[in-house]
C-alpha cells in the first residue's frame, strides 16, 4: 500500500472514531428524547444495510433473505428474554449466533450450486425467508399471536432509558462500519470484489470463492442477527409476519444502492438519508405526499447517480497519471536483472498429463490425451481450431474437471482440486479474450493475482509487487484506469501482468498474440522470452506460426482431442500429417 | 392431522387452480419484461392495483360492466407500459438498478391510490363476483373462472405469438442478444415498447381480475410480491406458459396444505418446493 493511500485511511478511521465519539455525547446534551429513538433508527438501518452489503454489495450475490436472519435475531432474544428470563445484553450475542449458523448453512447449500448467482440467489434467499418465518408462526417459537417483551427489563446505559437503545445502536452501528472498512480494505475484501466481477476468474487466479461467500455471508447474518435482537426489544412486540417479509431487504437494497454499493460508507449514507426522508414524512401531516416525495427522490436519484451517491463522488473524482511512462527497456533490463536466466531446458518433468478425457454432451473435446511438460520449457500447444487446446488449459487450471485421467503437478495430482488451490500451486493462465475485473483498476486487477496466486503476497506486498509487473509490461501509466478503458493489446498484456504477478512456476498462454498487430506481436514475443528467463514454464496455445517457430522448444499438435504429433518445431511442422491436419487432404 | 374428505380436496385443488390462474396471469407480464427487457419490475403489482382501483371506480360507483372497464382499462395501461420503457431505454437502466425505479415508482402509485380511495378496504360488487356455479358437488365462482379463463388464454396467445410470429422470434433474439438483432434488421427499440406495453396491459388485466375475486386495500399491494415472483423464477423467465403453469403449481400445493394441516402452513409448501427444484434443476428455474 503506498504511503497517501495509507494516511487516507488513517484519516477515515479517525474520523469515523470523532464522529462516534461527538455522537456518544448526544444524550447528555439535553435534547428531546424523540431525537435518541429517531437517532436509534438510523443506526439500526446503518446496520442492517451495511452487513447486507458486506455479502451482497461486494460479491455481487443480491440476497433478498435478510429479514430471515434479521428475524432470527429477533426471535433469539425475544424467546430467551421473555420465556426464558435471560438477561437482554447476554441474548444478543445469541442472537448473533443464531443468524450467523442459519446464513452459514444456506450459504453451505445454495454456494454449492454453481449456477446460483443473480436473480436465482435473491429468489432462494426471499424463499428461505417465508419458509423460516412460517416455520416460526406454526411452532412454540411464536405460536401465532406474537411475542411479548414489555415484561423484560431493558438496561439502563447512559442518563436515561432510552438512551440504552441509542447506545447500544451505536455501538452496533460503529462496530459494523469498522468491520466493514476492515474488510474492504483487506486481502478478504479484494477477493469478495473479484469475485462480483468475475467468480470464474477470480477462482482460477487462487480466491477460495465459495469460503470467502460462506464467509461473508456469515459476518452479513451475524450482525443483522444482532440488530434483531436489540429492534426486538426497542418495539417490544414481535410478530412473524411483520418480520420474514420483503420489507426489510427491498429497504436494505435500497439504501445500499442509493448510498453505494462498493464504497464501504455506501449503505451507511443510504440508510441515513432514507430513514431521515422517511421519519420527516411519516411524522408530519402529509404521510401520503411524503410517500410519493419518497418514490420520486428515488427514481431520480437512481436515473441520475446509478452508482449511488458516494459512487458518483468518486466517479466524478479525476483520475491521477502516474507521472511520465517509465522507459520500458529500462523496467524491462531492470526485471530482468534479478532473476537468474536458466536457457536450457531440463529433462526432469514439472507437469504430467495422462489418460486425459473430457466430453462435452457427446463431443469428445479431449480423447485421452498424454502430455509431458519440461521444467524451464517454452512448449507450443497447437492444432486447428476445435482440436482440445483451450480444454486443456482449462482442464490443467481446473475450470473443468477431468473425466478420466490424471494431471500430475510437480508429483502431486490436480485433477480433482479446486481451481484455487490449483493456483496456490503455481499454475497461472491467461485467457483468449481477456477477462479482466471490470470494475476494479488495472493496478487492482495486478494486486489481486499476486495476492491470491502462489505468490500469496499481502496486501501491501502484493501492491508493490503489482508495480513491478505493471513496469514490466508497461502498463504503470494506465494504471489506475479501469479495463474497459485499455485496448485490445494493452488488455493482453494485463492478462499477462496478473499471471506473472501470481509469481507461478508453470504459465498457461491461451492465444496471447491473436489479434495483436505485427510490431505488438515483436513486443510481446519478447516478453514471453523475458518471462521464461525468469524461471518460469510456458505451455504456449497459439496460431501465429512466425511466433510458435520463434519461441517453443517443442510442440505438441492436437487433432480431434488427440496428440498426433510431438518434438522441435520444425521437424514437426513439416510432417504430413500435421499438413493434414491443418490444410485438409490433397486430392491432386 | 386428520385426511380431509376427497370433496374437500377437490374442491381445495380446484381454488388452488383458481388461485395458481391469477399467480399465473400476474406473473406473465413480470416473466416477460425480465425475461426480455431484462427489467424487474415491481411496479406490475402497483399497476395491477391500480387497475383494481379503476375497474372499482368505473363499475362500483360508474355503473360499468367490469368487463367493459376492461376494455377502457387495457389501452391506458398500454401507453402507460410504452412511456416506462421509454424512460428505461434513455436512462439505460441495469436490471438491478430497475427494481429499484420500479419500487420508487410503486411507492408513488401507493401513495395515489391511497389519496384518492384512501387506506380502507374497499369490495367490488359486481355480478361476476356473486354468481357461482355447482359443478359435480364443487363450488366454481364466476369471478375466479373468468380468472383461469383469461390468464389460459393470454398466456397461450402471447405463446404463440412468441414462438411462431416474426415480430415473436425478433423479440426473443433482442433479449438474447441486442446488437446482433439489431444488426440483423431487428428494430429492438419499438419492439420493447411494445412488450413493455403489452405487459402493463396485462397488469391492467390481472387488476380486473383481482378486483373481481378479492378486496381492495393499498396495503394489498406489497402481499403478492413473494408468491409471483417464486412462480415466475419457478416458471422461467421469458417464458409465456412458465408462470401459468407454476402458478399452479404453487396454487394447488398451497390449497391442499391448507386443506391437510393449517392455512398458515401453507407458504413452507410452496417455498420449500421452490428452493429445491432451484437447487436441483437450476437450469429449469
Amino acid at each position: 500500500m503506498s504511503a497517501p493511500t495509507k494516511r487516507s485511511h488513517r484519516r477515515a478511521l479517525v474520523a469515523i472514531l470523532v464522529a462516534a465519539g461527538a455522537l456518544a455525547a448526544i444524550p447528555y446534551a439535553g435534547l428531546p428524547l424523540f431525537y435518541e429513538s429517531f437517532l436509534y433508527l438510523v443506526f439500526h438501518w446503518i446496520v442492517l444495510a451495511t452487513s447486507w452489503n458486506i455479502l451482497s454489495g461486494y460479491t455481487g450475490y443480491f440476497s433478498f433473505g435478510h429479514g430471515a436472519f434479521f428475524g432470527a435475531g429477533m426471535y433469539t432474544t425475544a424467546v430467551l428474554a421473555s420465556r426464558f428470563d435471560v438477561p437482554f445484553l447476554w441474548t444478543l450475542p445469541a442472537a448473533a449466533g443464531v443468524a450467523m449458523l442459519l446464513g452459514a448453512s444456506l450459504g453451505t447449500v445454495v454456494f454449492r450450486a454453481r449456477e446460483i448467482h443473480g436473480e436465482l440467489f435473491a429468489l432462494v434467499t426471499l424463499a428461505f425467508t417465508f419458509v423460516v418465518g412460517t416455520i416460526v408462526l406454526n411452532t412454540s417459537i411464536d405460536g401465532g399471536p406474537g411475542l411479548y417483551l414489555s415484561g423484560v427489563p431493558v438496561p439502563v446505559i447512559g442518563p436515561s432509558g432510552a438512551s440504552s437503545f441509542y447506545y447500544m445502536g451505536l455501538a452496533l452501528a460503529l462496530g459494523t462500519l469498522l468491520i466493514a472498512f476492515g474488510i474492504v480494505h483487506s486481502k478478504f475484501g479484494a477477493g469478495l470484489f473479484a469475485i462480483h466481477d468475475d467468480e470464474d476468474v477470480a477462482e482460477v487466479m487462487g480466491v477460495p470463492t465459495f469460503w470467502y461467500k460462506i464467509a461473508a455471508f456469515s459476518v452479513s447474518c451475524g450482525l443483522a442477527g444482532m440488530a434483531g435482537g436489540i429492534y426486538a426489544l426497542f418495539v417490544s412486540y414481535v410478530t412473524a409476519g411483520e418480520t420474514f417479509s420483503i420489507i426489510v431487504p427491498l429497504t436494505v437494497v435500497l439504501m445500499s444502492v442509493l448510498g453505494g454499493t462498493r464504497h464501504w460508507a455506501g449503505p451507511a449514507v443510504g440508510a441515513a438519508v432514507i430513514t431521515a426522508l422517511l421519519y420527516s414524512f411519516t411524522a408530519g401531516n402529509h404521510a401520503i405526499a411524503g410517500k410519493a416525495v419518497f418514490g420520486a427522490v428515488l427514481i431520480v436519484v437512481i436515473l441520475f447517480m446509478p452508482q449511488g451517491i458516494l459512487g458518483w463522488f468518486s466517479r466524478r473524482r479525476p483520475v491521477k497519471c502516474n507521472g511520465p511512462e517509465v522507459q520500458q527497456g529500462m523496467m524491462l533490463s531492470n526485471a530482468l536483472a534479478r532473476s537468474q536466466p536458466k536457457r536450457a531446458a531440463s529433462t526432469d518433468r514439472v507437469l504430467v498429463a495422462r489418460g486425459l478425457r473430457k466430453a462435452f454432451r457427446g463431443v469428445q473435446a479431449l480423447d485421452g490425451v498424454d502430455v509431458e511438460i519440461r521444467r524451464g520449457e517454452i512448449l507450443g500447444l497447437l492444432g486447428p481450431n476445435g482440436s482440445g487446446k483451450s480444454t486443456f488449459i482449462n482442464l490443467v487450471s481446473g475450470h473443468y474437471r477431468p473425466d478420466a485421467g490424471e494431471i500430475l503437478f510437480e508429483g502431486r495430482d490436480l485433477a480433482n482440486c479446486p481451481a484455487h488451490e490449483i493456483a496456490r500451486g503455481g499454475i497461472a493462465r491467461t485467457y483468449q479474450i481477456p477477462r479482466p475485473f471490470a470494475n476494479l483498476t488495472v493496478r487492482d486487477n495486478v494486486t489481486v493475482a499476486a495476492m491470491f496466486g502462489s505468490a500469496n503476497l499481502s496486501r501491501e506486498a502484493a501492491e508493490r509487487e503489482s508495480q513491478k509487473w505493471l513496469d514490466f509490461t508497461q502498463l504503470a501509466r494506465r494504471a489506475d484506469v479501469r479495463p474497459d478503458e485499455l485496448n485490445l493489446h494493452q488488455r493482453k498484456f494485463l492478462e499477462l501482468a496478473r499471471a506473472l504477478a501470481s509469481r507461478p512456476s508453470v504459465v498457461l498462454l491461451d492465444e496471447v498474440l491473436s489479434g495483436l498487430m505485427p510490431t505488438e506481436i515483436n513486443e510481446a514475443v519478447d516478453l514471453i522470452h523475458a518471462i521464461r528467463d525468469q524461471g518460469a514454464t510456458i505451455v504456449f496455445v497459439e496460431h501465429v506460426m512466425r511466433a510458435v517457430m520463434a519461441l517453443t522448444d517443442r510442440i505438441v499438435v492436437l487433432n480431434h482431442g488427440l496428440v498426433i504429433a510431438e518434438g522441435s518445431a520444425a521437424e514437426v511442422m513439416a510432417r504430413p500429417e500435421v499438413v493434414t491436419a491443418y490444410l485438409g487432404r490433397s486430392h491432386a | 392431522m386428520a385426511l380431509p374428505s376427497l370433496a374437500l380436496l377437490a374442491q381445495s385443488i380446484l381454488s388452488g387452480i383458481f388461485i395458481g390462474a391469477l399467480y399465473g396471469l400476474l406473473g406473465l407480464g413480470l416473466s416477460l419484461s425480465w425475461g426480455l427487457l431484462r427489467q424487474i419490475n415491481l411496479a406490475h403489482f402497483a399497476l395491477a392495483f391500480l387497475g383494481a382501483y379503476l375497474c372499482y371506480q368505473l363499475s362500483a360507483v360508474g355503473g360499468m360492466d367490469p368487463l367493459v372497464a376492461m376494455l377502457l382499462i387495457v389501452p391506458s395501461f398500454f401507453i402507460i407500459g410504452v412511456a416506462l420503457q421509454w424512460v428505461f431505454a434513455r436512462f439505460r437502466i441495469s436490471a438491478f438498478n430497475s427494481l429499484l425505479v420500479t419500487f420508487g415508482l410503486t411507492v408513488i402509485i401507493e401513495a395515489v391510490i391511497q389519496a384518492i380511495w384512501t387506506a380502507d378496504f374497499r369490495r367490488l360488487t359486481s355480478v361476476y363476483g356473486d354468481t357461482t356455479f355447482r359443478v359435480g358437488g364443487l363450488y366454481v365462482p364466476m369471478s375466479e373462472l373468468l380468472t383461469l379463463v383469461l390468464s389460459v388464454t393470454l398466456s397461450l396467445a402471447i405463446w404463440a405469438v412468441l414462438r411462431y410470429t416474426d415480430g415473436g422470434r425478433a423479440m426473443r433474439a433482442a433479449a438474447e442478444d441486442g446488437g446482433i438483432a439489431t444488426a440483423f434488421g431487428v428494430n429492438q427499440k419499438a419492439l420493447a415498447m411494445l412488450l413493455s406495453g403489452t405487459c402493463a396491459a396485462l397488469a391492467g388485466v390481472a387488476g380486473v381480475c383481482i378486483a373481481l375475486s378479492y378486496t381492495l386495500a393499498p396495503s394489498q399491494i406489497y402481499t403478492w410480491i413473494g408468491v409471483v415472483f417464486a412462480a415466475v423464477m419457478l416458471g422461467g423467465l421469458g417464458r409465456a406458459l412458465g408462470p401459468l403453469i407454476a402458478g399452479i403449481v404453487i396454487g394447488v400445493s398451497e390449497a391442499v396444505t391448507m386443506a391437510v394441516t393449517a392455512p398458515s402452513w401453507a407458504p413452507l409448501v410452496s417455498f420449500s418446493l421452490l428452493i429445491i427444484v432451484l437447487l436441483v434443476r437450476p437450469h429449469k428455474a
